[in-house]
């Protein structure tokens, strides 16, 4: 075990800094550390680096730099987004249209707001946690204002239809946003040709440094701010810029999405054969998420008769990193919502195994995952009084 | 998060597997949330001379399934009934307070396996003590303490 190499295969839960990252990083936490809001010479660095950062945002959006702003990440942007529409445009109307599978920084936002007095639609996901167009169509009115409908799930990968979700939503008037913090970086996501109006993205899922992030704020769209007090970001998000952190996402989305399509097919291309090779070796289990509409690194298998958290345990023994959507990782008493949401039983949902694959992960590791989680998985189901059908 | 025990039981687990023929069987938990612990007990002469488990759920369900049985080998009826959730969890060096649901697991499935024992015997079952398993103030994180 003490010898054993660390094999990670959980960057949708975060990303190791790059090194040309790190690299870009430095000058701007020592010799240009000015605030971006003085007027002297190292100021004015910091000022022309956050520009250069904003640039290289846009472009991997194809959008202008001046309706991208930069957050602490994609928590804020999320927050950002859903409670300052909802307040802008409160007395247009008071129905926020979402799904049940979002990430829990939109779930909760619009938990807050029904708090508040809004009324919220939680659009349901077919058997692949796919969103249906006609249930939005069925859902909106004219009292809506937002929909909000994320573009890949964290979970099991599923990329949503939101072109033709924002589509419908622009026919009632009402604003579009997507929490795009897991494709950002993974898959392209241009908003130029869409009717996307806000688009949430964080940096540390595409080996940029944590807390960091940005929302795309379409021109024209009735927002009001969250964070209030200086005039940064042209007066919409207040707080002394994340100098450093800003120039590293700039240069990690530059890196992440040069040569996208290529790194996509390879990523993919491994984690195919690790589906494959999971369904051939292992017995009883059940591919989450949708066949091909899905992120090309994500990967969630569930094995009938064990638990998650035993099965990442052992794995972990063997150094290898993963997640689950076991309720047993996450304090609370249920599995993960998404899976739920998805019309799978709870007790199937508790032995969920969620792999995501990146480019540094190799053709070894892939193997050594192949060799390694069937003993594990078979060791479990030996200690389990529901396993003996699975053998 | 777990104790080097916990985490030494979870790795190394004692007592795992079924009895050939046992002389009680407790069965509790629910696969619904995720755990489901079976105990098998070999009772002589009113000692339990074997205990084996089979447990679906954490790590830590797993090491309390270990402990538990560890603990009440070689123990009379009498003084395997007593062996408490907590004593259990000491035995681990803690688990972390969304799991002591596991070591109430692990004494209920005594309980039951003990009972099933009596009731084969035709005596009446023991009286389980209502939610003596946690402090009140703590939230064990099992759903019969929650909606009990």
């Amino acid at each position: 075990m003490e010898d054993q190499k660390l094999v990670y295969m959980d960057h949708a839960a975060t990303t190791a800094v790059h090194p040309e990252v790190v690299k870009a990083m430095i000058p701007y936490l020592h010799n240009h550390f000015g605030n971006p809001s003085s007027i002297y010479s190292i100021a004015r660095e910091a000022k022309e680096a956050i520009d250069s950062a904003r640039a290289k945002v846009a472009l991997s959006l194809k959008t202008k730099p001046d309706e991208i702003f930069f957050t602490s990440g994609g928590t804020e942007s999320d927050n950002w987004a859903i409670k300052g529409v909802a307040f802008a445009n409160r007395r247009r109307g008071d129905h926020i249209i979402t799904s049940k599978i979002e990430h829990h920084a939109v779930l909760h936002t619009c938990q807050y707001l029904e708090k508040q007095g809004f009324s919220v639609t939680y659009l349901p996901v077919d058997q692949y946690g796919l969103v249906d167009p006609v249930e939005l169509e069925r859902s909106i009115t004219d009292r809506t204002t937002l929909v909000s409908v994320m573009y890949a799930n964290n979970e099991i990968g599923t990329i949503e239809p939101v072109k033709e979700l924002a589509s419908i939503t622009h026919e009632y008037g009402a604003y579009f946003h997507t929490d795009a913090v897991q494709a950002v970086g993974h898959m392209p996501v241009p908003v130029d040709g869409t009717e996307i109006d806000l688009l949430s993205l964080s940096g540390h899922k595409f080996n940029g440094p944590k807390g960091t992030g940005a929302l795309y704020i379409r021109k024209g769209v009735r927002i009001d701010n969250i964070l209030h007090g200086g005039a940064q970001e042209r007066n919409r998000r207040a707080g002394t810029e994340n100098l450093a952190g800003i120039v590293g996402m700039g240069k990690a989305i530059e890196l992440a999405t040069t040569g996208l399509e290529e790194k996509g097919a390879r990523i993919r291309a491994m984690r195919d054969r690790l589906i494959s090779g999971i369904q051939e070796l292992i017995p009883h289990t059940r591919l989450n998420g949708h066949p091909s509409k899905r992120l090309p690194g994500n990967l969630n298998i569930s094995f009938e008769f064990i638990e998650g958290e035993s099965m990442l345990l052992l794995l972990d023994s063997f150094g290898i990193c993963a997640s689950t959507g076991s309720a047993c990782t996450s304090g609370s008493l249920e599995p993960s919502h998404v899976l739920l949401a998805t019309g799978m039983p709870a007790e199937i949902a508790h032995g969920s195994l969620r792999l995501t694959l990146d480019v540094e992960n190799t053709d070894e590791e892939v193997k050594y995952v192949l060799r390694t989680l069937p003993k594990v998985v078979s060791r479990l189901r030996d200690m389990s009084p529901l396993g003996k059908q699975a053998t | 998060m777990y104790s080097k025990t916990v985490m030494d039981h979870f790795m190394n687990p004692r007592n795992v597997g079924e009895i050939e023929n046992p002389d009680g069987v407790g069965e509790v938990g629910n696969p619904v949330c995720g755990d489901i612990m079976k105990i098998f007990l070999k009772i002589d002469d009113n000692r339990i001379t074997d205990a084996k488990f089979k447990t679906f759920g954490c790590g830590a369900a797993i090491a309390s399934s270990s402990m538990a049985t560890e603990l009440i080998k070689g123990k009379s009826l009498e003084d395997a009934w007593e062996v408490t959730n907590k004593a259990v969890a000491e035995a681990l060096e803690g688990l972390p307070p969304i799991k002591m649901h596991c070591s109430v697991l692990a004494e209920e499935g005594i309980h039951q396996a003990i009972n099933d024992y009596r009731a084969r015997r035709n005596l009446a079952p023991w009286e389980e003590k209502a939610h003596a398993h946690h402090d009140e103030k703590e939230d064990c994180g099992c759903t019969t303490c929650n909606t009990g």
